[in-house]
């Protein structure tokens, strides 16, 4: 029984390395840049957004290093946003593999993250380019972000595995899935600091953050570059509305690994 | 579940059902529609296995076989355990290597190489596994120069090359073999059949699926029959297999109701017409009833074999030893004939028309036109001519 579980272990880990290995090498396949665009993709995402919002609307003035603050929440939130893509897809469009031969299909899942995960890492080398430009005071509390970067992640996982699952069974979700990801970037504050709404409505701005992503951007936000950045334990000084996003991701993975779990056998037949 | 360890595979009663709802509802829309139109929302379940049962020892070459949707596939895919039976368990001992399709995972825009690498990752062998075997891939597809370019810069026939040289060359304990292997050009069928020489020599665990009676007589060392989703056959001795396999593919007789298919002055009548293929013979059992008080003599049957409408084959009553004076009828009298001939037919279908006639002919009694359908899955006879004729040679 031992010997098994390692051996299923090890399938799933080869399968694992081989996807993601895969996946990296086919993303800028044939394009003359390859993987410099994994750089200048965001950079200039950036560069438009920081001309719009930050120079002609004049937002986040108040708040110190906000170009910064800005950059880090679009990384993540694209971080989170690729994985769920990713993850919503990923099963179907394995679908000829899945007919053909037996694997354990989280794998799928899983590879996918794993791309969107390496990805951040690349984004992050422009993010360190942009603070050392910029001269940010990088605080020590900087090195517990990657607590809340798991915590898009186990999140974004936990969606893909409900989503890919739900898609198999009804192709209308990826447009589903795009209108509700469309509504979240705006009522995330990514593109503008949560104190814009806070300072009128804290309710409003707690509610918000109740969203694991926009909560997790604005810790990030906070250890990261400036503790200016409000989170949503600085907004609500409360430990019991500070925890619920935690909960809801836990518990998002909890329900989606269960769902998925019981659907996936029945995937072959049903793709 | 824990199984004997000479025991590779074990099915127990194992059913599955697919459930095929007639208009498959992948949107939003038409699954509203079908919420408001549950109640005449018409959903077939197809019931593809229905209680299987086997155990496959190490070691074993077992041949499945069955006609088309028989249920050999969805049986393949439980046993490669893509699909979850309905009813039942599957148990394995060892790794499974399934071969439902040749080079599962093939991406176009990769190298050789690395598609080498990711079939074999799904096949579940890691990297430093590959590593030993690579070069012996390589070597059997005779791709070496190849390597190093995109799979989409591959001719076809270098693809399957390819997928082949990594089934071969995968070591599992069981593999799991579809006809797929049956493609490509002759030398590489070749390949192909001394690959299955070497698995049956090495003593490996293969299980076939196989429309090839030939190959099936050849490497099975053990084989079922499947029809309907159940089994019919389960013997070692796969002649017996495959000799139901080919009775399956002969149609029970319909004796013509179309009066345009049959005709004659009706005294004497063909009935209860039976046809079987027993060891490459076709058998064609027959009734004929007097249905007068007046007696008959020098009656002969005639059959004549018709391909794609033109006569191919035929023979008479009176050119079979013992029936040169044919049959005679007392009145009221019925008998049963059989008539057997060698299967010399070679293509897939065929129509048999009978007749009985007396008086040199000029009395039509019962002609049946289309009496017999006969759809053969291996040919008695070569592939080249539609009637092999008997043939024999010898040097002066």
């Amino acid at each position: 029984m031992h010997k098994n579980l390692l051996q299923k272990y090890r399938y799933s880990f080869i399968l694992l390395k081989e996807l993601v290995i895969t996946e990296f090498k086919l993303r800028y396949q044939g394009s003359f840049l390859g993987y410099l665009w994994s750089l200048l993709k965001p950079l200039f995402l950036f560069a438009i957004l920081y001309f719009v919002f930050v120079y002609f609307l004049k937002i986040g003035s108040n708040i110190p290093d906000w170009p910064i603050a800005m950059l880090v929440g679009i990384v993540l939130w694209n971080f989170f946003a690729e994985i769920t893509n990713n993850g919503l897809n990923a099963i179907v469009s394995r679908g000829d593999v899945i007919r053909k031969i037996n694997f354990p299909k989280y794998v799928i899942i899983l590879a996918s993250s794993v791309s969107a995960l390496i990805n951040l890492f690349l984004n992050c080398i422009v993010i360190a380019i942009f603070m050392i430009i910029s001269d940010v005071h990088i605080l020590w509390s900087a090195l517990i972000s990657p607590f809340y970067v798991l915590e898009i992640f186990i999140f974004g996982v936990g969606l893909s595995f409900i989503l890919s699952t739900i898609n198999v069974r009804l192709r209308d979700t990826s447009y589903i899935w795009e209108i509700i990801m469309q509504a979240l970037f705006y009522g995330s504050a990514i593109l503008y600091p949560i104190s814009i709404i806070s300072v009128n409505n804290p309710v409003l701005a707690q509610i918000i953050l109740m969203n694991p992503v926009a909560q997790a951007v604005q810790d990030i936000r906070h250890v990261l570059v400036n503790d200016a950045n409000q989170t949503l334990w600085t907004i609500s000084g409360s430990l019991w509305l500070t925890i619920i996003p935690f909960l809801i991701v836990i518990i998002v993975f909890i329900i989606g690994a269960m769902y998925f779990r019981r659907k996936s056998p029945y995937f072959a037949e049903d793709i | 579940m824990k199984i004997p360890d000479d025991i590779a595979i074990s099915v127990k009663n194992i059913s599955k059902n697919f459930i095929l709802p007639h208009e498959k509802s992948n949107s939003i829309k038409s699954s509203i529609v079908h919420i408001f139109k549950r109640k005449n929302k018409t959903v077939e379940v197809q019931r593809a296995l229905k209680g299987v049962s086997f155990e496959i020892k190490k070691g074993e070459f077992f041949g499945i076989v069955g006609r088309n949707g028989s249920g050999k596939s969805t049986l393949l895919k439980i046993l490669a355990q893509i699909y979850t039976p309905t009813k039942g368990t599957v148990s394995v001992n060892g790794k499974i290597v399934p071969f439902i399709e040749l080079g599962v995972g093939f991406n176009p825009e990769l190298t050789g190489r690395d598609n080498v690498y990711l079939n074999g990752g799904l096949l579940g062998f890691s990297k430093s596994e590959i590593d030993s075997m690579y070069d012996e891939i390589v070597e059997f597809a005779e791709l070496s120069r190849f390597m190093d370019q995109k799979l989409k810069n591959y001719s076809s026939g270098m693809q399957v090359r390819l997928a082949f040289s990594i089934a071969i060359k995968a070591q599992g304990d069981i593999l799991i073999l579809d006809e797929v292997l049956a493609v490509g050009d002759e030398s590489f069928q070749r390949k192909c059949y001394e690959y299955f020489q070497e698995l049956k020599d090495d003593k490996k665990t293969v299980i076939l699926v196989s429309h090839n009676m030939e190959a099936v007589r050849t490497y099975c060392s053990r084989a079922v029959l499947l029809n309907n989703g159940q089994i019919e056959v389960d013997s070692s001795d796969v002649n017996t297999v495959a000799d139901a396999y080919s009775k399956l593919f002969v149609d029970k007789t319909e004796t013509s109701r179309n009066e345009a298919d049959r005709y004659g002055s009706g005294e004497l009548s063909i009935e209860n017409i039976k046809n079987e293929i027993i060891d490459n013979q076709i058998a064609i059992t027959l009734d004929i009833e007097n249905k007068t008080d007046k007696s008959y003599k020098e009656v002969y049957v005639g059959v004549n074999v018709k391909s794609e409408g033109s006569l191919v084959a035929g023979n008479h009553l009176r050119y079979a030893p013992g029936y040169e004076k044919g049959l005679t009828f007392k009145p009221k009298e019925r008998k049963t004939l059989i008539m057997k001939f060698d299967n010399i037919l070679s293509k897939n279908d065929y129509v048999i028309d009978l007749n009985i006639r007396a008086n040199s002919g000029t009395l039509n009694f019962d002609t049946i036109n289309n009496a017999i359908k006969i759809n053969l899955a291996n040919p008695g006879g070569s592939k080249f001519y539609k009637v092999q004729i008997p043939f024999s040679a010898s040097e002066v």
